[in-house]
């Protein structure tokens, strides 16, 4: 609807404008999908409509079925009548829940567009239920409303709720590293083994795997975002004192090199060590990489915005893969977290910040690009207009972080190209 | 507040969807968060449409709300019309945007389009999905619906077929089924709609001579309105089952004025000869749960029974608006019927009722794998997997053939499961080899535990429990062997039961075990297990 005008962006090399109008995204309750699965004792109640269910329940089923850890309090007339009945109706929905499910230590109510609009206060009802269920089940909130939230920043939300959980480390505390973003578990002990390896004595990382386990922070504590969009988890965390550690992200194995050496440089890893440590995993990736290179170079790539990892995706498939880059797109941009991938990208790279749908499809198809990074919901439209497409949700299912996935991660983008190659009907 | 994690519907404007994306030239424009088009990939992945939903979502974001929220609107409906230029559009809110108050309908008016602009009232926090695209196929049937019969003496009997849309079950192949054998009987179809319909099509539908609703929860409320503006009668027979099909071929007939018989004399269906076929025998009383949306669960009693000789032993409905029928039907059964949208309760509906085959939805295909039971899907919501490559009609003669074969499929293979058994003492084959047509991940024989509880705990299983609120199994319910029975096996007695095909062993186990509680028996015999079975019959 209302493109601005680009904003030129010397200190990058990058051309990055914004766009307002109509979006195709998730939005921040997607992340259930994942989150649910990442801290195993949690369970996530969102609180809202139908339509929330459906679409939980509509995310998760193309790739997963029924799961047990999250639900819906869907929110009915009689609740919109008033809200000391919603409020009410909540801590009786909640109570049953914590009955039959006695294995919950951490309960999120998770905000949704209708309880935002009706203004449900959520953390209030939070900490109302703490009191009430307090030792056994600790309660949060968060939203992952449409209207606050885009796919990924539930995720962002959901971390930045469990930071004021996290103890005080002493002022003496030995420096510590703690790595922010939920990986998969292989990747989290691929990485933990590292950071072993490099001599990095205290290293912890957010989300913790069980509710229980959330590490203490202090002003001797170092963050390491393991995901690009972090902005609000980041800033509680500096705001307890910690530091950020500047770092592209470890995606592909240039991306996972230069996380690393931000790590072992802010603990004073000696480069003899910091190249003796990596070198093994470089010379895999190298290996790995090299089987889909073929497949990829040269070839030019769309993203549509999805869930910001578009930045650090982009600049992997064109420094490692030799891809070329019609258009990148992402829904928010934070130009301070993403400053060391924008440096990293080519010179003159198109960024698009936000959307409009139908203006990008229109440039997507103008463009004729070899390989198109989309939603779900334009995927299978654009494949039957003759463009090869990756469906981006599944980067975030797939472990694709590390040296030891940079393979899979090149392998995502070239399956399509090898399909389409291999179809002869 | 209703605590839920699967819901068999979405909500209203969902279904308004599912009839926008089943027309061509409508376009429809929601007022609605960006969260909301997560509804594209219903139709993209689960039916692999070819092409987006004619659908533009405002996506507004709570920065809007403090400004002009109904400006977005307006300039999201101008963009959409001056882009697609439809034919004619549909306005409406969804549940968030209801809250904001923004009237699209009369926003939409203002713009003064020069197309039929439809406004949609779809109470998100009252109704659901169905009910959605009933109210909107009757929106527009009734703003649009025109034209009026041609003599009938220069033409062949004309009717519309009314009811089949976007992410329906089995749709398009129904479809299909029913113009073929509406052309065999020498009938003309004048309007498809929704599915395929354009607005200007709806605006001829008064040219046919009569209406056939093929499914009553999206087309009654159109066909009422058609038969009261137009005079047009209705037939609303659902052709589901070789009876149904036959009654359905009768009422047409009669509403077109031909004869039915020639249709009907060479039918050439396979359900009947099958179903008399000696080997089918064994089907006799088999026990059948069945829930699903009204159409498809009372045409599935009403052919399980009558048509295969299976014993309806549980029939339910998530559609409350067909509460009635579905009673009705239960009662005709001897049983009470399930109507609720809680798949806990449904859950414990089937637990209750011992069946031997489930027919469902999605879900109950779920809870059927839970409790090891034999399961074929009848009804939406809809999967991937209900979009088959080939043409697989629930209607008409050939759709009674494909239910032969998909419910009886999975008891045969029940049967090879009892062959396996027979043959347990061999080398090949041991208690321990999983029933094959549960997949690899079943963990055991399901008569290894009490029929009324999961089989072990689903972590086990690698195979995730789909019910929120139960979590991992207590050691005492998972698999126990008795946990709520007081009484112990004699060691004979449980030797016998081993004996029992396994298909029905459970059953034998858990009556046994009832009998014996019931009569504060401390330890089952092998007279106990025998006094049972002349207790419980069969």
């Amino acid at each position: 609807m209302n493109a601005h005008a680009p904003l030129p962006r010397p200190e990058t090399g990058c051309e990055i404008r914004q766009e307002r109008g109509q979006r195709a995204v998730f939005c921040g309750l997607t992340g259930i999908v994942w989150l649910h699965r990442k801290i195993q004792d949690a369970f996530f109640l969102v609180v809202g409509s139908r339509t929330c269910a459906h679409l939980i329940q509509s995310a998760a089923g193309v790739m997963i079925f029924a799961e047990p850890r999250f639900a819906t309090a869907i929110i009915d007339e009689r609740d919109l009548a008033g809200l000391a009945d919603a409020n009410e109706e909540l801590d009786r929905v909640v109570r049953r829940l914590i009955e039959r499910r006695p294995d919950i230590r951490l309960l999120f109510l998770v905000g949704s567009c209708p309880s935002e609009v009706i203004k449900l206060d959520l953390a209030q009802a939070a900490r109302r239920l703490t009191r009430t269920f307090h030792p056994e089940v600790r309660v949060l909130s968060y939203s992952g409303s449409g209207i606050e939230t885009t796919f990924t920043q539930g995720e962002d939300a959901c971390l930045a709720a469990l930071v004021p959980e996290m103890s005080r480390a002493a002022a003496s505390a030995a420096p510590s590293l703690l790595v922010v973003g939920a990986l998969a578990d292989v990747v989290e002990d691929q990485f933990a083994r590292l950071f072993a390896d490099l001599g990095l004595a205290e290293v912890a990382f957010l989300p913790a795997r069980r509710a229980g386990q959330l590490p203490a922070i202090g002003a001797n504590t170092r963050i390491l975002l393991a995901q690009p969009f972090l902005a609000e988890t980041a800033r509680v965390l500096e705001a307890r004192g910690a530091t950020r550690i500047a770092a592209p992200f470890p995606l592909g194995a240039e991306g996972t090199t230069g996380w690393l050496k931000a790590a072992a440089d802010a603990f004073d890893v000696p480069a003899e060590r910091f190249e003796r440590v990596t070198a093994p995993g470089r010379a895999r990736a190298a290996v790995a990489l090299d089987l889909h290179r073929e497949r990829l170079e040269g070839r030019r790539v769309f993203l549509f915005p999805d869930s910001q990892l578009e930045l650090p995706l982009a600049r992997f498939l064109s420094r490692e893969m030799g891809a070329a880059l019609v258009e990148v797109g992402t829904p928010y941009l934070h130009r301070q977290h993403l400053a060391p991938e924008l440096a990293l990208l080519p010179a003159g790279t198109r960024i698009v910040e936000g959307q409009d749908l139908d203006a990008q499809m229109d440039r997507c198809r103008a463009a004729q690009p070899d390989l198109t990074v989309c939603g779900l919901g334009l995927a299978n439209p654009l494949e039957a207009e003759g463009l090869a497409t990756k469906w981006s949700i599944e980067l975030l299912f797939t472990p694709v972080q590390g040296y030891d996935q940079a393979g899979d991660l090149a392998e995502l983008f070239a399956r399509p190209l090898k399909r389409r190659a291999r179809l002869e009907v | 507040m209703q605590l839920t994690l699967w819901t068999y519907e979405g909500p209203p404007h969902i279904g308004a969807m599912r009839i926008a994306t089943a027309m061509r030239g409508l376009h429809y424009v929601l007022h609605a968060p960006q969260g909301d088009t997560y509804a594209d990939l219903l139709f993209t992945m689960i039916e692999r449409r070819d092409a987006r939903p004619p659908v533009t979502y405002t996506t507004f974001l709570a920065s809007d709300l403090g400004g002009d929220t109904a400006a977005i609107f307006q300039e999201a409906v101008s963009e959409a019309y001056a882009r697609f230029r439809p034919e004619a559009m549909i306005v409406g809110a969804s549940c968030t945007a209801e809250l904001i108050q923004d009237d699209p309908g009369g926003l939409a008016r203002a713009l003064d389009l020069p197309i039929p602009v439809v406004p949609l009232e779809l109470p998100a926090y009252q109704k659901k999905e169905n009910w959605g695209a009933s109210e909107t196929f009757y929106r527009l049937v009734r703003a649009l619906a025109g034209g009026e019969p041609t003599p009938r003496a220069e033409r062949r009997p004309l009717c519309n077929l009314l009811g089949p849309t976007a992410l329906g079950f089995r749709h398009r192949d129904d479809l299909a089924e029913i113009v073929t054998l509406l052309a065999s009987l020498g009938i003309d179809v004048n309007v498809v709609a929704p599915l395929g319909a354009t607005p200007a099509d709806l605006g001829r539908l008064g040219a046919a001579d009569f209406n056939v609703v093929l499914y009553p929860e999206i087309a009654r409320a159109a066909a009422l309105h058609l038969q009261k503006a137009f005079g047009q009668p209705f037939v609303e027979t659902v052709p589901i089952g070789v009876r149904a099909t036959i009654r359905f071929v009768e009422e047409v007939a009669a509403a077109a004025g031909v004869d039915p018989a020639p249709v009907l004399e060479g039918h050439g269906s396979r359900l009947p000869w099958y179903s008399r076929s000696v080997d089918s025998t064994y089907l006799t009383d088999k026990r059948v749960f069945i829930f699903g949306d009204a159409t498809h669960a009372l045409a599935a009693a009403r052919v399980a029974a009558g048509e295969l000789g299976f014993r309806v032993v549980g029939l339910g409905t998530y559609a409350r608006e067909f509460a009635r029928e579905v009673r009705a039907e239960a009662a005709l059964h001897g049983i009470e019927a399930t109507i609720t949208d809680d798949y806990l309760d449904v859950e414990a509906a089937i637990q209750a009722a011992q069946p031997e085959l489930v027919l469902g939805t999605q879900m109950e295909r779920h809870i059927a794998k839970r409790l090891g039971l034999p399961c074929a899907v009848i009804s939406a919501p809809v999967h991937v997997q209900d979009f088959p490559a080939r043409r697989s009609p629930q209607m008409g003669f050939e759709g009674a053939n494909v239910l032969f074969d998909t419910w009886v499929h999975p008891l045969m293979m029940g049967l090879e499961e009892h062959l396996l058994g027979m043959f347990r003492e061999d080398a090949e084959f041991h208690a321990e080899a999983a029933p094959s047509h549960l997949g690899r991940s079943a963990p055991t024989l399901p008569d290894e535990a009490p029929s009324r509880t999961p089989v072990v705990p689903a972590s086990e299983t690698g195979f995730p429990s789909p019910d929120p609120l139960r979590g991992p199994a207590s050691p005492a319910e998972g698999g126990g062997k008795s946990a709520a029975a007081s009484s112990a096996w004699a060691p004979d007695a449980e030797k016998e039961l081993k004996k029992i095909p396994f298909f029905v062993r459970g059953k034998a186990r858990a009556n046994t075990e009832r009998f014996a509680r019931e009569r504060a028996l401390p330890l089952i015999t092998l007279e106990t297990l025998y006094d049972a079975k002349a207790h419980y019959g069969r």
